[in-house]
């Protein structure tokens, strides 16, 4: 613990630590000081200074985020000057925001409009500058909309994008009044280096940066009496979706999503989950077979370590940094995509439905999917895998639109075929889940014996650092997997695009002797996801991760292997891992993209 | 004139290749060229392994880092108040008319690209303009005919540009 310093905050005494902001300080006493450049995840700018205070004894005010307390400082945040000044900004602010906020996205969820309802801003005092400017929407991507007349130069996105993702698709450009967030040359952000991991988005402060919405598309699939609409829900989303319903982070509501996605009109509710498992299958399966050829046969071409390949941000990410690694990821498609292939062919087939009329919408963490379920190698099943991903924050909407009371729906339970999961597949909503859930798998393929960890808890891989390592020795293994006895398993796990970056330069470097690698483009893996309620930050994502775990535990299954439809797809339809119908169905090819 | 890539990675040997090495190379490249092409932003990227957005970002704030393509000479007329109150205006229309471009614009032989600029600190000898790196003060429009035309007659002499 640092040296302890007396403060007084609006005459109150208030001791903390010596390194901690006026901001922070105030918060540890109760007082709120409104913040909008500010977030936890990231480093401080004090750009915006609505949250200027009065320090005794200075005429200027202070921006109480970027300002260290110092001992015997007498901080007043709610003084006439303060006040008029905090005002002040915020008008200044509004002058230069496109305010319709009846026709944004964002209205109801936006921390300018909150501000601006707080300070009651009911004239405009200043010139309303946005009619001067030429200001565009760039709609190209799949994934992400960016609207420059919402935007406050906050700069929160262009922090997010470098320090949490090491991506720096988006920056600083021009000065004055032409300042303006962008991207190279001003490009449209599908034509850029970015992962559509949608970062941006959680935490841009208005309707800057939103996710590209599919709900009217998915109400009129809903509607159409000729279609059979399926939806699919990811793992992350059962933790998340309760923020969204006014519950307070952390809370499961796995049942009342299910409900409520009924109550929608889905004809059919079956989980991510039951895919994640048959990853796990596959993924395992192709692991233990790179070994093999790395170990038996001496193949010099077999890529270990090799890493996952469910994160659709990373695999953007991948594709743009190290193209020249492409060979490392898992063939494995993500559980969104390899349920949208078994939906319009096993699961048609086993309802006798035609696969032209199936829509398959899945609800995701995450806006990157939208651009996966775009790509133009998603089409295996003959049609486009996957029609429509919408976020949680989306499903929550709809939710709302459809007048449904959440709290008090009964828990219902998935559909049947494609709705039963394990343990192992509800982690991978957590960061070093994917790795857990295979460990579990592989290592009791290869010995026959459950994983030893106490209640199947692999804690050497949960946590919230960056970069975790781990590694299980294999003993006595089974007779076929002999050649692995006394090897180490070494693995990772990097969540976090920036984490993931010093990973592969680690491998690029040759310094990493990793047997397997977990990637995850979001920190906090899917829970913290860009497409999850906003807005998530440290301690959130902290609440999830317990409920994740919490979910696990609480499974009557916890082993991918011992879910019975899994079992059941292989019996009736895959036949076997790495078959040829898996091969076609559920594995796929990666493109090399620019890196500049 | 050099390959930009053999410019770049020279310039980069004379300034380093850290993050804040970046300004002296856009100044290096934008003596030869004039101004900062897409494709010079992506190997001065690649060359300091910094991500190409950072090098767009900071070549946009400066004024005198352009980064669209510029011609021969650049003209950039003081636009303060000093200079604006002593017949800034007289000046551009005596330009635009000569060269037949406005403001942004560059002729269609290459030869001039017409700015505006800040303050140069000429404001006892206004108006006051730049051409590359030459300044010219005391202006008028009959002084812009004569300087303009002695630039012209440069390229009819198959004359060197230096500045």
């Amino acid at each position: 613990m640092g040296k302890k310093l007396k403060i007084t905050i609006n005459g109150e005494a208030v001791e903390i630590v010596k390194g901690t902001s006026i901001l922070e300080a105030a918060r540890q006493a109760g007082i709120i000081i409104p913040t909008l450049c500010y977030h936890k995840d990231l480093c401080v700018s004090g750009n915006c200074r609505v949250c200027v205070v009065e320090l005794a004894g200075q005429k200027r005010l202070s921006p109480a985020c970027a300002t260290p307390c110092e001992e015997g400082m007498e901080v007043l945040t709610n003084s006439y000057k303060v006040r008029n000044s905090r005002k002040h900004i915020i008008e200044l602010l509004l002058s230069e925001h496109n305010a319709e906020c009846t026709s944004c996205y964002k209205n109801g969820n936006c921390e300018l409009q909150s501000l601006a309802s707080e300070y009651k801003i009911m004239n405009q005092d200043f010139i309303h500058l946005v009619p001067f400017h030429n200001y565009t929407i760039d709609m190209f991507s799949p994934s992400i909309i960016k609207d420059d007349s919402k935007c406050i130069r906050c700069q929160r996105c262009v922090r997010t994008c470098a320090e949490l993702q090491g991506v720096n698709a988006l920056t600083m450009a021009y000065k004055g009044e032409h300042a303006k967030i962008t991207t190279f040359f001003e490009k449209a952000m599908n034509d850029v280096v970015c992962t559509n991991c949608g970062q941006c988005i959680n935490h841009c402060p208005t309707g800057a940066l939103v996710e590209k919405n599919y709900i009217e598309e998915v109400w009129t699939a809903i509607a159409d009496k000729n279609k059979h609409v399926v939806i699919q829900t990811a793992p992350a989303v059962r933790v998340g979706l309760g923020e969204e319903m006014g519950l307070d982070p952390g809370t499961r509501v796995t049942g009342k999503m299910v409900a409520s996605l009924k109550r929608l009109g889905f004809d059919a509710v079956m989980d991510t989950d039951f895919t994640a498992d048959l990853t796990i299958m596959e993924e395992g399966t192709e692991l233990l077979t790179r070994l093999k050829q790395a170990l038996v046969d001496k193949d010099p071409n077999v890529k270990l370590p090799m890493a996952t390949s469910c994160s659709p941000g990373w695999i953007k990410f991948i594709e743009h940094m190290y193209p020249e690694y492409l060979g490392h990821l898992s063939t494995c498609k993500s559980p969104q995509q390899m349920f949208g292939a078994l939906v319009k062919t096993y699961y048609a087939k086993a309802r006798n439905l035609d696969p032209d009329k199936i829509v398959s919408v899945s609800v995701m963490p995450c806006t990157a999917k939208k651009f996966e379920a775009a790509r133009p190698e998603m089409h295996d099943s003959g049609y486009r895998d996957v029609d429509y991903v919408l976020t949680t924050r989306e499903l929550a909407i709809m939710i709302k639109q459809a007048g449904i009371d959440f709290m008090r729906l009964e828990d219902a339970h998935f559909d049947r075929l494609m709705g039963e999961s394990t343990g192992a597949a509800v982690i991978f909503g957590s960061t070093g889940g994917v790795m857990e859930a295979a460990l579990r798998t592989a290592y009791e393929l290869v010995t026959g014996r459950e994983v030893p960890f106490e209640n199947l808890n692999i804690t050497a891989v949960r946590g919230i650092e960056g970069i975790r390592e781990a590694s299980i020795k294999i003993e006595n293994p089974l007779k076929e997997w002999s050649f692995l006895e006394g090897v180490q398993l070494k693995c990772a796990v990097a969540h976090g695009l920036v984490n993931a970056k010093s990973v592969m330069d680690s491998i690029v470097s040759g310094a990493a002797d990793y047997h397997f690698i977990e990637f995850m483009a979001c920190p906090g893996g899917c829970l913290g996801g860009g497409g999850q309620p906003i807005p998530t930050n440290p301690e959130i994502r902290a609440k999830r991760a317990a409920a994740i775990y919490a979910e696990d535990s609480g499974m009557p299954l916890r082993k991918s292997h011992e879910n019975p439809e899994v079992a059941k797809i292989y019996k009736d339809f895959l036949f076997s891992p790495l078959g040829e119908k898996s091969h076609k169905l559920l594995h796929t090819k990666y493109t090399a993209r620019k890196r500049r | 004139m050099k390959p930009i890539i053999e410019l770049i990675k020279e310039l980069a040997d004379i300034h380093g290749r850290e993050r804040h090495n970046l300004l002296p190379i856009l100044q290096g490249v934008v003596e030869q060229e004039r101004y900062l092409s897409e494709y010079s932003m992506i190997e001065i990227a690649r060359e300091l392994d910094i991500p190409a957005t950072e090098v767009y970002g900071t070549a946009t704030f400066y004024s005198f880092l352009d980064y669209k393509k510029m011609g021969r000479y650049i003209i950039r007329v003081c636009k303060t108040i000093t200079c604006s109150m002593k017949g800034e205006k007289q000046i551009l229309l005596a330009i635009e008319d000569m060269l037949k471009i406005k403001i942004g614009e560059t002729t269609p032989d290459g030869l001039f690209s017409l700015l505006q600029t800040n303050c140069l600190g000429l404001c006892h000898k206004a108006p006051a303009m730049l051409i590359n790196n030459d300044v010219y003060t005391d202006l008028t429009p009959e002084r812009i005919r004569e300087i303009l035309t002695s630039y012209i007659n440069r390229k009819e002499e198959g004359g060197s540009d230096v500045n």
